[in-house]
């Protein structure tokens, strides 16, 4: 038995993400027996999967797969998993394994759970917890296929070391024209941001910022913090901050290690889309204000005089623990 | 250019989340079923193409008779008709399948879904639709363009956007950004009493099998209560992310 996992890099570097679910696909190799395989596209250097559980690493290096194209992709996966005779595969929840995943589910007849944040129980059947309705409830799903197709929930699993001997192996995928209808034509990437899906923090801001042009202070928090920027769908609907950046039911969800919510309410899709998060922290001035009841940490305060506070002591604080 | 929405009935944004059945089944008790909203702007784009270009907007939702009332309102927004595949939604694979069918019987230039659901949040259904039928796939889809047999398409990438062609026939996953929010159409008095004679076709599934079935629901614990941090007494705070929440 074996459990292929897809490993992404970004510019020739394995991505966070990826040794999130080589973790993840060790315990899964564990809970079913057998070993992990993963696949990566042209990435520079996958000794790291070594110490997240990896046993044998496919590489595939292809000038043709140099921009993600999510129908090459998923056949790229779909010979991997059945070179090695994957049982199960997992593969991130980033924006483009979102793309390719049921691509790649239809290519191998296989079942696939998006949204999943634990390891399956295989006791009499393959079952799988996901998040369903936004994060408001937890789903156990059960997979019927011979192969199974996993989406792990960004930071639901975490770092998980595991040193193994990994061997490697040079792969290259039968692709043809049919593959690439689909033409990139450009990518406009913010690479000096940390991006919402990535970020292990995230500071958002609400209409209790008050106007657009005092968002320097939400940028400022989150440059200290290494953060991506986030905001409440009131303040993208005004166009204070760009749709990307709307979390919550509608927008994008968040599963950082640590949310900062400044002047947000907290309404109910807002939370739906934040309650991934570990910890989470408010500040509003209004004690009453829902999101107070879903934080770990608040402050009843005024952001204006909190946030720069927070952000000279948070400051010294980076200072004394570099 | 003949134009298929595909439209699920979820529940509305606000509700309250709650199961039955020993925790089986969504509790559908006093909850407000409305269009999801990714399929909201997919539909909205579409009218503008119908306006515009001079399309034809068909709709269709996978689902049993309770669902009519939401694919009503798609009507009285202004599609053209309707076509409610009467079967149970279990999974993505098996809703993909009925509309893979719908498509095909269509013979559909465009097909718009949104994203994902509100409520499985699966994200799936648009993707083995496109790969069911053949078809083209854009997912994440915040702007839409077509001439001729060429769609031009911008896509949400994690961190940035990405500009993408692709010829008809094709399938979008759409989400916000396909049409602003203050552009949604929102159903006129003329347009509810036109939707009554609107065709509303219900046909048979092709009663394929789902590959995966949701056993059991369950809520998050509830969570312990906030600590509050004094307003000058900022330090605390710091120290809490630091030694007990080990977040920063």
């Amino acid at each position: 038995m074996s459990v292929l996992v897809y490993t992404e890099s970004e510019n020739g570097k394995l991505k966070k993400a990826a040794l999130e679910v080589a973790s993840y696909a060790k315990a899964v190799a564990d809970a079913i027996g057998g070993n992990v395989t993963a696949v990566s596209i042209n990435s520079d250097n996958n000794d790291d999967l070594a110490n997240y559980g990896v046993h044998k690493s496919l590489e595939v290096s292809d000038e043709k797969l140099q921009k993600f194209n999510a129908d090459a992709y998923a056949e790229v996966i779909t010979q991997a998993a059945k070179k090695v005779d994957a049982k199960v595969v997992v593969i991130s929840q980033s924006a483009n394994a979102k793309y390719l995943a049921p691509l790649l589910s239809v290519n191998l007849s296989a079942a696939y759970a998006s949204n999943v944040v634990d390891v399956p129980k295989t006791d009499n059947e393959f079952t799988v917890e996901r998040t369903a309705f936004t994060n408001k409830a937890f789903n156990h799903t059960s997979l019927s296929t011979d192969i199974k197709i996993l989406g792990l929930s960004n930071n639901a699993f975490g770092l998980k070391e595991n040193k193994v001997e990994m061997s490697k192996e040079d792969f290259s995928a039968e692709l043809n024209d049919d593959h690439f209808k689909i033409n990139v034509e450009s990518v406009d990437k913010n690479t000096d941001k940390v991006s919402i899906a990535d970020a292990e923090v995230v500071v958002s801001g609400g209409r209790g910022l008050k106007d657009p042009k005092n968002w320097g202070m939400i940028e400022d928090l989150a440059d200290v913090l290494g953060a991506a920027t986030a905001c409440s769908k009131p303040v993208s609907d005004m166009g204070w901050r760009p749709h990307s950046e709307h979390v919550g039911q509608t927008g994008k969800p968040v599963a950082s290690n640590l949310y900062i919510a400044i002047g947000i309410s907290g309404a109910i899709q807002h939370l739906a889309g934040i309650s991934a998060s570990k910890t989470k922290v408010v500040i509003n001035t209004d004690d009453e204000a829902p999101f107070f009841k879903a934080a770990d940490y608040g402050i009843v305060g005024d952001a204006f005089e909190v946030v720069p506070k927070l952000i000279e002591k948070l400051k010294d604080f980076k200072a004394n623990n570099a | 250019m003949k134009i298929l929405v595909c439209i699920s009935h979820v529940p509305d944004t606000t509700s309250k989340i709650n199961f039955t059945e020993n925790d089986t089944k969504f509790d559908t008790n006093g909850v407000q079923f409305v269009i999801n909203p990714n399929d909201e702007f997919g539909l909205t784009r579409a009218m503008w193409f119908k306006e515009k270009q001079g399309a034809t907007v068909d709709v269709v939702t996978v689902g049993d008779k309770s669902t009519e009332p939401t694919i009503r309102k798609a009507l009285a927004i202004g599609a053209d008709s309707a076509i409610r595949v009467d079967a149970e939604p279990v999974d993505g694979f098996q809703v993909a399948k009925e509309l893979a069918k719908v498509a095909e019987d269509g013979d559909y230039d465009l097909i718009i879904a949104g994203r994902e659901s509100i409520d499985y949040n699966g994200g799936m259904v648009p993707g083995m639709l496109a790969k069911l039928i053949g078809a083209n796939f854009i997912n994440t889809c915040v702007s839409l363009e077509i001439e001729g047999e060429k769609a031009t398409a911008v896509r949400e990438i994690d961190g940035g956007k990405e500009t993408l062609t692709a010829h008809l026939p094709l399938v979008i996953g759409g989400q916000k950004g396909l049409v602003e929010e203050s552009d949604l159409k929102i159903p006129n008095m003329r347009g509810i009493m036109m939707a009554r004679k609107k065709p509303l076709k219900v046909v048979e599934p092709v009663a394929e099998t789902p590959l995966t079935k949701a056993e059991k629901f369950e809520k998050p614990a509830p969570k312990g209560e906030v600590k509050l941090v004094d307003a000058d007494n900022i330090d605390e705070l710091i120290d809490l992310l630091h030694n007990e929440a080990k977040a920063i």
